[in-house]
């Protein structure tokens, strides 16, 4: 297979299950879907250290500020869908704490 | 590259997708959010080990400093203020994205120059990768500037808006053009600019209800460059990544459209048109019926089905928690209450869920708009609290509104409404709410915050 065809092939596939995989989701977890998948690109960071690995003079300067930003997108995205997602997870366990003083 | 890294990029991208499939279930969405994060990490490392990487040092340097502003702005973001936040997030992401493949350019142009055939292929995403990395950052930016309320939220329309938004995107396809047909360094920053400017242009006509929904799609949009630069740099892990982004974004802007009643076309283009969200912004001096917290007091102890309808606005005054002990003290009473959670509440589809939840109101409180809209021709009193445009029957009624067509909650069904608004200017559309002036409507002035304690005070004196 041609290499480039190779590539258009993992793209093909990467979309149908990137639809695929998220089909099911209640608008409840809409916003910390989309953070989730916010934080993922962030491995963008990835390419920014392999392209300043290689880089010089004005170029380096460049790179390290993508890998700055990418570094950014990905760990802040990341903890802050955690964030989100910790309030969802904590609720029934706040709530069977809380149940007897109610009764009161 | 060695088959080891090629392998664990492989077993990374399997942790992408699994990362996706927890976060769209409750229960596994943050053991998915982690398995995402260990991915993306791993990843990141790998490159270390095999590839022969100048300046280790300094990349550890800016890795640090990123992580370090990223983790701390992630810890210190109040939970309003989120979406913008997300925005923020993913405008480095594509900014960052569109620097890797300028730097790639550079280096296609040097290997031109010394006579060498670069596929038009690489070129090609090369140029996508500028282009689109760009919108994404300006788009971001200005959609974070919106939220953050540094600019005004309405649309914001010039006459020659679309003049020069066609003009730009012409000038982006000729650079690209150009750079495919022969790369250079130069036209890549120019088409950079460009994209800059494109990106503000985009969003700067989109209205502010309809901002969180542009994020989602520059949030694909910065996916799809990660993509583009992963097959640039023939990286099979960010292909992948963000391929999956790129398409399950879409997938979920066309989701939260759906929610809204709205479709995508419409959100970004409708202004220009003059059909969209372009709202009045001004103060009703209409008359009104107000009352005291007392008055409102007595209303809500003698209900015995009562429905909050809690708004962006209760979370700007940072009141969940008022209006949670609010609750529990007529729950106490023998008062049957539920929260009615319209799907758009807050600033973004779900973000009153998290909102609430982080003022530990119990998950089956909360009711979903379908499952609610039925009750509330039984329901003596609804309560809402800085919400507008989610209950304004214009949705229903007025073809013309900014908002017709979008699902509401049918709050004007109950027999009393009660409103806890700061003032009497319309929501975040910019349109009136007729409710307002209807005779079972009471309104109580002052911050929601205020409010809600002079209230719980009255309620409990009963």
């Amino acid at each position: 297979m041609n290499n480039d065809v190779t590539w258009l092939t993992y793209f093909v596939l990467s979309v149908f299950v990137g639809i695929e995989v998220i089909s099911k989701v209640s608008s409840t977890l809409h916003t910390p879907l989309m953070s989730g998948a916010n934080a993922i690109h962030g491995v963008i960071l990835l390419g920014a250290i392999l392209v300043a690995g290689e880089a010089d003079g004005f170029a380096l300067v460049v790179a390290l500020v993508a890998v700055v930003l990418a570094a950014v997108n990905m760990v802040g995205g990341f903890v802050v869908t955690d964030r989100m997602l910790q309030m969802f997870i904590r609720r029934p366990a706040s709530r069977q704490a809380r149940r007897p003083g109610k009764e009161v | 590259m060695p088959t080891w890294a090629e392998v664990v990029f492989l077993l990374c991208a399997v942790g992408f997708i699994l990362a996706l499939k927890g976060l769209s279930g409750p229960r596994t969405a943050r053991t998915g959010n982690l398995v995402g994060a260990a991915s993306a990490v791993v990843a990141c490392v790998v490159p270390f080990f095999y590839a022969d990487l100048d300046h280790v040092a300094l990349i550890l340097v800016a890795i640090a400093l990123g992580t370090a502003v990223g983790a701390v702005g992630a810890q210190r973001v109040q939970m309003t203020q989120m979406p913008q936040m997300v925005a923020l997030f993913n405008g480095v992401g594509g900014g960052a994205a569109a620097l890797v493949a300028l730097l790639e350019l550079q280096h296609f142009a040097e290997a031109a120059d010394l006579g060498l055939d670069v596929q038009v292929a690489y070129l090609v995403a090369t140029a996508f990768t500028i282009l689109v990395g760009a919108v994404s950052f300006s788009g971001s930016v200005v959609t974070f500037a919106k939220l953050q309320e540094l600019m005004t939220s309405r649309p914001v329309v010039f006459p020659g808006l679309p003049v020069l938004f066609g003009g730009g995107f012409l000038a982006a396809l000729v650079l690209a053009g150009m750079i495919v047909d022969e790369p250079a360094t130069w036209a890549g920053i120019v088409l950079a600019l460009v994209g800059l400017a494109l990106g503000v242009l985009l969003v700067l006509p989109v209205g502010g209800a309809d901002v969180p929904i542009v994020i989602s799609l520059l949030n694909a949009f910065t996916g799809l460059t990660v993509a583009a630069g992963g097959y640039v740099l023939q990286n099979t892990v960010l292909l992948v990544a963000g391929t999956l982004v790129g398409a399950s974004g879409t997938f979920l802007t066309l989701l939260m459209a759906g929610a809204m009643g709205r479709s995508v076309s419409n959100i970004l283009f409708g202004a220009l048109k003059g059909g969209s969200t372009l709202g009045s912004g001004e103060a009703s001096d209409r008359p009104v019926r107000s009352a005291s917290p007392e008055d409102v007091a007595i209303l809500l102890g003698y209900a015995e089905k009562v429905i909050v309808v809690p708004g962006y606005g209760l979370a700007v005054a940072q009141s969940q928690h008022t209006l949670r002990e609010l609750v529990e003290v007529l729950m106490a009473r023998g008062t049957e209450v539920d929260y009615a959670i319209h799907p758009v509440a807050g600033r973004m589809p779900g973000h009153m869920n998290v909102l609430l939840a982080e003022a530990q109101v119990p998950y089956e409180q909360l009711k979903e708009m379908d499952d609610i809209n039925g009750e509330f021709r039984q329901t003596d009193v609804v309560l809402v609290v800085g919400a507008n445009d989610v209950v304004n029957p214009a949705a229903r009624t007025t073809p013309s509104a900014p908002i017709y067509g979008m699902p509401i909650l049918d709050v004007d069904e109950a027999r009393q409404v009660v409103f806890l608004k700061r003032s009497m200017r319309p929501g975040f559309a910019g349109i009136e709410n007729e409710l307002l002036f209807e005779p079972q409507t009471t309104l109580l002035f002052g911050d929601a915050k205020d409010s809600l304690s002079r209230l719980l005070a009255a309620v409990k004196a009963l």
